[in-house]
């Protein structure tokens, strides 16, 4: 099929493309890589009146780290800059594993990790590793800039704490406090298909300590699920069987899984439980070998 | 429906202005005036009448319509024709010569990699991308980057042997 009729706008600064937001009145809608809008469009899930393009903005592509550690990633970095950079492998474990396992490689090449935080699916990668590492989004409008907490950056399924008339222009992994440490697990029916259900795991260690900790779950519920009772309970302790299992169990207790074509809602509890423990096992074995 | 041009192409009803695009496809320019909502699939298929790029799916998972945009492989049914502009776009029919074929056109007849062809051009121009960035791919890496590209013929096991061939005639005709 194809999309219904509108205006195309290809805006050359983010305070032009900000002005047509604002002229769009809730009408207009931003194209980052299309890879869920322009799909979105062609089903006629979504018919805005104005597409605001944002790929002929320069500058937005980027993937820095700080001399602190902390981690930008530009609204026009697509998931295959991630997936290929030395930067995530070295110093961001749970981005470094989800990247590959976004969608399949073409549409990697294409989408972006903000368009993916702003689609706001609940079967989002992007989204329950950023709530895992308390990233955080910046959000640009007509008065200035405002940080939103990944945690709170969404609303429900597919929406977004966006103004009709503000732009993501990048998202943030603040500074790590201890070494990170994590990863992210998927089990998808075949490549390119959404998580039956996807766990993130970050953790920060010191000591031997774990000083902070973040869980998110992918596709187990109406929006994707903070399991901030699973992660508190690793705080302040070194990392045990013990200590695993318990999070393991408070993470699937968190979990809110239908029963779908993609398996039973016990079968998707059973997965989370057992993703969060296969991450935290890894992650005591790479602490062990860093020793 | 009605026909793909009169569905796609400006009319006078819509007040909708169209688009000049202008896009260096197979090393040639060429222009048309489009509805910015005409995709790029179809753009190639029925503005520059090369069907060679196949549309598989209304939801972008197939990869049947991949082409190569700047080099890098897309699915051109999830752009716009309008967001080629100022583009370098590679279809199935921009790898053979006048008088040869690509070394990727000829291991897919050679190894058998492929029966109702379906899924073909959007294979070959990915198998593309992945030579010119990876000379000599391992199966496995293969199998990574043509992963989403669907085949519900071969099995994929000669389509896996016909990007192998490829490279080894690429990489003997770069030693000689
Ligand atoms: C076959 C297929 C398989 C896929 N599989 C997966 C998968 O397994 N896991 C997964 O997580 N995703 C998957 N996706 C979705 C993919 O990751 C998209 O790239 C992503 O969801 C959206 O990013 P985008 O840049 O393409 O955004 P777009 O499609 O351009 O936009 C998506 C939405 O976000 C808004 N938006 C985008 N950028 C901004 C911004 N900077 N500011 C404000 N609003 C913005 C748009 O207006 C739109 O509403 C798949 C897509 C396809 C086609
Ligand atoms: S037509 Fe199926 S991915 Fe484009
Ligand atoms: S050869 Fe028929 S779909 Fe691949």
């Amino acid at each position: 099929m194809y999309p219904t009729r509108f205006n195309y706008e290809s805006p050359k600064s983010i305070a032009e493309a900000i002005a047509l937001l604002h002229q769009g009145g809730g009408e207009a809608k931003i194209l980052a890589g299309g890879q869920s809008l322009v799909p979105m469009m062609r089903l006629r899930f979504a018919a805005p009146e104005m597409i605001v393009d944002i790929n002929n903005i320069p500058g937005l592509d980027y993937l820095t780290v700080d001399a602190d550690g902390t981690i930008h990633i530009g609204a026009l970095c697509r998931h295959s800059d991630l997936e290929k950079s030395s930067l995530l492998m070295a110093h961001q474990p749970t981005m470094a594993a989800a990247a590959p396992v976004i969608a399949d490689p073409i549409v990697r090449n294409r989408g972006t990790l903000v368009g993916s935080l702003c689609h706001a699916d609940p079967q989002g990668d992007w989204s329950s590793v950023m709530m895992a590492l308390g990233g955080i989004v910046v959000a640009q409008g007509p008065n200035g800039r405002r940080s939103i907490p990944a945690a709170d950056f969404v609303k429900g399924p597919f929406q977004n704490m966006l103004a009709f008339d503000e732009i993501a222009i990048e998202a943030i992994v603040p500074a790590p406090k201890g070494i990170p440490n994590g990863g992210y697990l998927k089990l998808e029916r075949r490549v390119g298909d959404f998580a039956t259900a996807g766990v993130a795991v970050a953790v920060e260690s010191s000591q031997g300590l774990i000083i902070r900790a973040g869980i998110g779950l992918t596709g187990v519920g109406g929006s994707t699920i903070n399991a901030t009772a699973a992660a508190q309970s690793l705080v302040g302790a070194p990392l045990t069987a013990g200590s695993i299992a318990h999070a393991a169990d408070l993470a699937a207790q968190a979990a809110q899984p239908r029963s779908d074509h993609r398996g039973s809602a016990s079968y998707k509890r059973q997965i989370v439980k057992t993703f969060v423990v296969r991450i935290l096992s890894g992650v005591v074995e790479s602490i062990e070998r860093a020793a | 429906m009605t026909s793909l041009n009169e569905e796609v192409f400006p009319d006078q009803a819509s007040n909708v202005p169209v688009r000049k695009v202008t896009i260096r496809i197979n090393g040639e320019n060429r222009s048309a005036n489009v509805e910015p909502r005409l995709l790029l699939a179809h753009l190639i298929r029925q503005g520059f009448n090369l069907t060679g790029t196949h549309t598989g799916c209304d939801t972008s998972n197939c990869g049947a319509c991949t082409v190569l945009f700047d080099g890098q492989p897309i699915k051109s049914c999830a752009m716009l024709a309008v967001q080629a502009d100022g583009h370098d776009v590679m279809t199935v029919e921009g790898l053979a010569t006048a008088s040869e074929l690509h070394p990727i056109q000829e291991g897919f007849k050679d190894e058998h990699g492929l029966q109702c062809g379906f899924c073909t051009p959007g294979m070959m121009l990915t198998a593309k991308a992945l030579l010119d960035e990876n000379p000599d791919p391992t199966e496995d890496e293969i199998r990574w980057a043509l992963s989403g590209n669907l085949c519900r013929c071969t099995g994929y096991q000669n389509i896996v042997k016909s990007v192998m061939w490829a490279a080894r005639k690429i990489n003997n005709q770069a030693a000689n």
